[in-house]
């Protein structure tokens, strides 16, 4: 009997060690496929060059400026915005009001929609409805902004990504202690005042974590994209609000599905993937360090 | 007799539905050292943080009665709770620096009602570190951050920051129990001092020190003010039982 629980025992330990070491496992595969395929392609002409042979040579540059304008358009967006939504239902709104229970509601609900949602609801309210709207009102129905663009893109993009913004700052706005409220209040300061000079101040890195963190998951994804700005090839850079671009996971997706030969665009689609992955990392890591300092901090 | 500074009538306090003042009427002279001493829970924090309106933070408090401050009732609808908390200033219990350098920290309530001339601020920040016998300490490291700062030092910045507003009253919500007897000492020694500019209220949990700084004492025992007058007298011929029983220890 006992010997049966000692052997069920040990085949329990191996089986959790066995699913914890295929994790791993599977990251080290993807990595080392990823780099194998890409190591030779990549190169400093890789990432400042433009597509060359019907995108079958030559480099990704217009993909890297365009996610990286993409990112930065879409964060001008999304941290003020989230930032102000942060404070209000930390700082104004009473925790068990409707409204806070709704908004937070609508928070987490937007966290779980799938991503090819933002682009279609993208594509119906940006391009549809508010960029059709413009070019009737302001030029008498001349097509300028009803079609995919680098703005839409980005907004849609950072709808996307408001849900990481606010739990960021919202997270760090709590570490700010209560001493210090009460002590600037004490000294004659309004709640704004407040709010102003001691809590953003003090949420800094929480508004930075949340900032790269959607930077990391907006540069990462496509679908929000797909509809609404992002091109599949472009001789010139984005010069404009209303121009399209081109994107690091949609390059990807189009060499692997729409190149006129797959096969021998693969050492460029490694190199792409090796790019993005290494973007993301970065991104991600600079935000697990910040946190982590956060968080030693509120304790 | 010195005049009345703050006067409080039938001071009723809720948190929810339990009450934690119950009918408080008290009367606080200028210019002198008035101790809140009693049991913990017995309500003197929160009497204190009334007269400064520091409750108001508190979701479901209710407050009836009055307080009245210079004759004026600070609890009316016209009163403009921020020039008030001006005016009574505030020490808590955990020294309480923002992250910011020792010079933002003190000019922070001048920058506040918009003073913004350098040398103006410059001026009261050594005014004010002077007052708190802390000048010497740090006048060489002004702009280093105030976390940096011993807990002794950071409380009697903090009593700087407070007076840098010119306030006419100061609470003090146990304002050295965190500190070692050393910094305790010295403020005290702070308060002694203070007392000839401010008026003074004083929670502590320390019944040597209410004896050593106070001019007057109020004994609260849950939520109800049991006693109040002298501190000599307090201390040596109290009128009610409870009194002399927590002075002398046996309870509380």
């Amino acid at each position: 009997m006992s010997r049966k629980k000692a052997i069920t025992g040990g085949l329990f330990v191996g089986l959790t060690a066995f699913s914890a070491f295929l994790i791993i496992a599977v990251i080290i595969i993807l990595l080392v496929v990823i780099i194998i395929g890409g190591k030779d392609t990549f190169s400093w002409e890789f990432l400042t060059a433009f597509p060359e042979d019907g995108m079958m040579k030559g480099g990704i540059f217009p993909a890297i400026y365009g996610t990286a304008l993409l990112v930065v358009i879409m964060s001008v967006a999304a941290v003020p915005f989230g930032t102000i939504t942060a404070i209000y239902l930390t700082e104004y709104a009473h925790e068990k009001s409707i409204l806070a229970q709704t908004i937070r509601f609508a928070v987490r609900t937007l966290a779980t929609v799938p991503s090819i949602i933002f682009g279609l609801f993208g594509l119906g309210f940006f391009i549809k409805f508010v960029g059709s709207g413009m070019d009737d009102v302001f030029l008498g129905g001349q097509l300028k902004w009803g079609q995919p663009n680098i703005l839409w893109a980005s907004l849609t993009m950072a709808l996307l990504t408001l849900p990481v913004v606010i739990v960021s700052v919202e997270e760090a706005i709590r570490t700010v202690p209560r001493e210090m409220r009460e002590a600037s209040l004490a000294l004659g300061a309004t709640k704004w005042e407040t709010i102003r000079r001691i809590v953003i101040p003090g949420s800094r890195s929480g508004i930075m974590t949340g900032t790269i963190l959607a930077v990391s998951r907006g540069a990462g994804e496509v679908a929000p994209i797909l509809f609404t700005g992002a091109a599949y090839y472009l001789a010139t850079l984005p010069t404009s609000l209303s121009d399209q671009f081109m994107n690091l996971g949609y390059h990807i997706y189009i060499m692997a599905t729409q190149s006129a030969n797959v096969d021998q665009t693969l050492p460029i689609q490694f190199a792409t993937t090796m790019v993005l992955l290494m973007l993301t990392f970065i991104l991600n890591l600079t935000a697990v360090i910040i946190r982590s300092r956060l968080r030693r901090k509120a304790k | 007799m010195k005049e009345i500074k703050i006067k409080t009538k039938d001071l009723i306090l809720y948190y929810g539905a339990k009450m934690a003042l119950n009918s408080i009427s008290l009367d606080i002279p200028e210019k002198e050292v008035t101790a809140f001493i009693g049991p913990s829970g017995c309500g003197k924090s929160t009497f204190l943080r009334t007269l400064n309106r520091m409750n108001d933070l508190i979701p479901n408090v209710k407050i009836t009665g009055e307080v009245l401050v210079d004759g004026l009732n600070i609890y009316d609808k016209q009163i403009d709770v921020v020039n008030l908390r001006k005016k009574v200033g505030m020490v808590f219990q955990k020294s309480n620096p923002f992250t910011k350098s020792i010079f933002e920290n003190v000019a922070y309530g001048p920058k506040i009602n918009g003073i913004n001339n350098r040398k103006k601020l410059e001026e009261i920040v050594e005014t004010s570190l002077k007052k708190a016998f802390i000048w010497e300490e740090v006048k060489d490291r002004l702009h280093d951050s105030a976390m940096g700062l011993s807990g002794g030092q950071q409380q009697r910045m903090c009593i700087a920051r407070a007076l840098a507003v010119e306030p006419e009253i100061i609470l003090m919500d146990e304002p050295a129990s965190a500190l070692d007897p050393i910094s305790t000492a010295k403020i005290e020694e702070l308060i002694f001092e203070l007392k000839k500019h401010y008026t003074i209220v004083i929670v502590t949990h320390n019944m040597q020190q209410a004896a050593r700084v106070s001019d007057l004492t109020a004994f609260f025992y849950l939520g109800e003010l049991i006693e109040f007058g002298k501190t000599r007298k307090i201390f040596t011929t109290p009128d009610k039982k409870q009194t002399e029983e927590y002075i002398t220890g046996r309870f509380g």
